[in-house]
């Protein structure tokens, strides 16, 4: 009998190309994503060396982080930003590499576009320069962040140096109640194992919850695995994953088509496989989440109040909320109700595809953003999600509704372009971190699903949207 | 022979504070350069200083933070910052660890570290240092006691060495050792096992032949 292998132990395996006396090994990448924001040191080093690709097929490059989701006809008023955009698209043309400006109908978030371009296949080890590429993982592909000296690897070589991770599985059992999203999960994962929790791990979620999820949930999960210090977040294949993956752009056909089928069948941890830890949440015992300080572990389900510093038991983690609660000008004991909002942002690569802006449709029709909120967004994750949601009449109800409407791209999740916080503003936004700063110097954000953002956009502060769902 | 093989001492300061995130340490405003130099300036921005910056502007003309650790007298020319648990974490940006550098940096000492910031550290020369919880304490503790605290940090000899001549071991992968001291090239390095990607390639291109159809 072979051993049982947990899948990121199949994956690792699958993509061994050497290994050192250390157990440092050189692990081959069949795919990999590039933007903007850190790729010029790279290629410019390339250059430098006078080195070039290793191969150009399995390259992606697109226009996302610094992108303007307004007015783009008029092209990028930020000097940097336009710089940092007219160097990847001399780059990618002089290396010979495949690159979606902001303008092309295939533009969008890498997280959002990978999948939906059959780029992000099951079995296939995928990086890019940013810490979320973590989401590729629901498609059972060994994905993960990188920086920047491990892009000009990926370019010069096809491989990585590395070593194996940990792995830890997260079993999730039970049925969400209505209302509840992938996302609400994953922060009250996030809260329960702190945000350094699953450092030196990759992360296995499975169980009867997960299968139930759908694809794009899935993604949602795996994205904020990074969250809890996992590079990596996994779900094995199964036939909706199988669903999903067929008939993309460039995802495989012809004869190779039954052999990949049968080949992602096997991308699951066989019973009995070894995990170094594991965790076991009860889905239908979730509420809807929200974040309440500037780490993304500082959280509470919407009926329960901000804690008091002196409930945490390290000096450490006590001080540690007490910035938090100080940055986010909150005080402890206060209620979601209490928690009154200026802005509302729904988007990033966490919540921007198309079922999550149903899910924050569904809470907003027929209903007004409250006069209170300053401005309430959707930026969908991509031009194709933009026009299904065009097609579908949500844009019309979130337009309706007095959101703004605007074009793909990571906008206020780390407000690179125009779209961010004021220093002082609080957003309830759908995004992935709430870092001191992130939406802005000064800023204050709340992580929340799509839906409870669309609740909070109404009532002008947080609500529990499950007290929301009837139409009005 | 280069300037890992001898041990160096540097002033260490203190950052009392755990999950030091990558945002807090080079905020998203100084990424839009599209060189690897100029971040040592924006270190921990937000906390250093009490105006809002943009790339470039010269610690001069900004309005300092007088209270932040870094900004105190006696931790000037500081080489060594000694943090908490979970230093480094959320965003991939190699920002990080060239702003610590350039700053002043050349080893950071923590309970722990990001999985992305320890990696993208090493591989710019940035030791990265990680410490049971206890010694991390005692070594807070001994910081704020004795101004002109100081660390001989031995990456040969996988050593600290406190000012009372105390050795304080720690670990490191032999790989990133080796790279460190021996001035690898890590992609040279790949490039040298070349016959054995191209194997691997077509052993891969037989098992997943999808993967490499273009």
């Amino acid at each position: 009998m072979p051993i049982p292998q947990t899948l990121y132990e199949k994956l690792w395996a699958s993509h061994l190309v050497h290994e050192e006396p250390d157990g440092t090994a050189l692990i081959y990448i069949d795919r990999h994503l590039i933007h903007e924001v850190t790729s010029a040191q790279p290629f410019d080093s390339m250059r430098d060396a006078g080195r070039g690709l290793w191969r150009t097929f399995g390259h992606l490059a697109v226009a996302e982080h610094n992108v303007p989701t307004a007015h783009r006809a008029s092209g990028i008023r930020d000097e940097l930003s336009r710089r940092q955009i007219e160097a990847l698209d001399i780059n990618t043309n002089e290396f010979g590499i495949q690159f979606f400006n902001m303008n092309d109908d295939r533009q969008g978030i890498v997280h959002v576009i990978g999948p939906e371009q059959g780029l992000t296949l099951p079995g296939a080890s995928l990086v890019c320069g940013d810490s979320h590429t973590s989401t590729h993982g629901a498609f059972a592909a060994l994905a993960f962040g990188i920086g920047t000296s491990e892009i000009e690897m990926v370019l010069a070589t096809q491989c990585l140096w590395a070593k194996k991770s940990k792995t830890m599985l997260i079993k999730i059992e039970g049925e969400l109640q209505p209302g509840v999203s992938a996302k609400d999960l994953v922060l009250y994962l996030i809260g329960a194992i702190s945000i350094g929790g699953a450092t030196g791990h990759a992360l296995e979620f499975s169980g009867s919850t997960v299968s139930a999820l759908s694809i794009e949930a899935r993604m949602t999960l795996c994205n904020m695995a990074i969250e809890a210090g996992a590079r990596v977040g996994l779900i094995g294949v199964d036939s909706k994953t199988l669903a999903y993956v067929l008939n993309r752009p460039m995802s495989p056909t012809g004869t190779v088509l039954e052999q990949a089928v049968s080949y992602w069948r096997t991308l699951v941890s066989d019973a009995g496989a070894d995990f170094d830890s594991e965790i076991v949440i009860d889905a239908s015992s979730v509420e809807p989440q929200i974040t309440w300080g500037t780490l993304p572990d500082l959280v509470m389900g919407v009926n329960g109040c901000i804690p008091c510093p002196e409930s945490f038991d390290t000096r450490e983690r006590q001080d540690a909320v007490r910035n938090a609660l100080d940055y986010m000008g909150l005080e402890a004991g206060m209620t979601a109700s209490d928690i009154h909002l200026d802005k509302i942002f729904i988007g990033s690569c966490t919540n921007s595809r198309i079922e999550d802006l149903r899910a924050a449709a569904k809470v907003v029709r027929g209903r007004r953003v409250a006069s209170s909120i300053h401005l309430a967004m959707v930026v969908p994750g991509s031009m194709s999600v933009k026009r299904q949601a065009e097609e579908e009449g949500l844009a019309d109800i979130f337009i309706d509704a007095g959101f703004e409407w605007r074009d793909p791209g990571c906008s206020m999740c780390l407000a690179m372009n125009d779209d961010r916080l004021s220093s002082g503003e609080r957003c309830a936004s759908t995004s992935n971190r709430n870092f001191e700063g992130r939406q802005g110097p000064g800023g204050r954000t709340h992580l929340v699903s799509p839906a409870m953002a669309a609740a909070a956009a109404v009532a002008g502060h947080f609500v529990d949207v499950r007290r929301l769902t009837t139409t009005p | 022979m280069n300037s890992f093989s001898l041990p160096f001492t540097g002033l260490v300061a203190p950052l009392d504070r755990e999950n030091v995130d990558t945002d807090a340490i080079i905020p998203k405003q100084f990424l839009k350069s599209t060189v690897r130099t100029g971040y040592g300036n924006h270190l921990f921005d937000a906390w250093r200083f009490k105006d809002d910056g943009e790339l470039g502007m010269p610690v001069a003309d900004r309005r300092p933070n007088s209270e932040f650790v870094l900004n105190l007298p006696r931790y000037q020319n500081a080489s060594v910052l000694l943090a908490r648990k979970n230093f480094g974490c959320g965003s991939s940006r190699e920002h990080a660890p060239w702003a610590l550098n350039q700053y002043g940096f050349r080893a950071v000492v923590a309970t722990s570290f990001g999985d992305i910031f320890r990696n993208n550290a090493l591989k710019n020369g940035l030791i990265v240092i990680a410490l049971p919880e206890d010694k991390i304490d005692a070594l807070f503790q001994a910081v704020e006691a004795s101004p002109g605290y100081t660390l001989t940090i031995d990456l040969s000899g996988q050593k600290m060495v406190s000012p009372d001549g105390k050795n304080l071991t720690f670990d490191i992968d032999p790989f990133r050792k080796r790279c460190l001291i021996d001035g690898i090239d890590e992609i040279s390095l790949a490039l040298s096992f070349d016959a054995s990607i191209k194997l691997y390639e077509k052993q891969a291109a037989a098992l997943q032949p999808w993967l490499f159809q273009g």
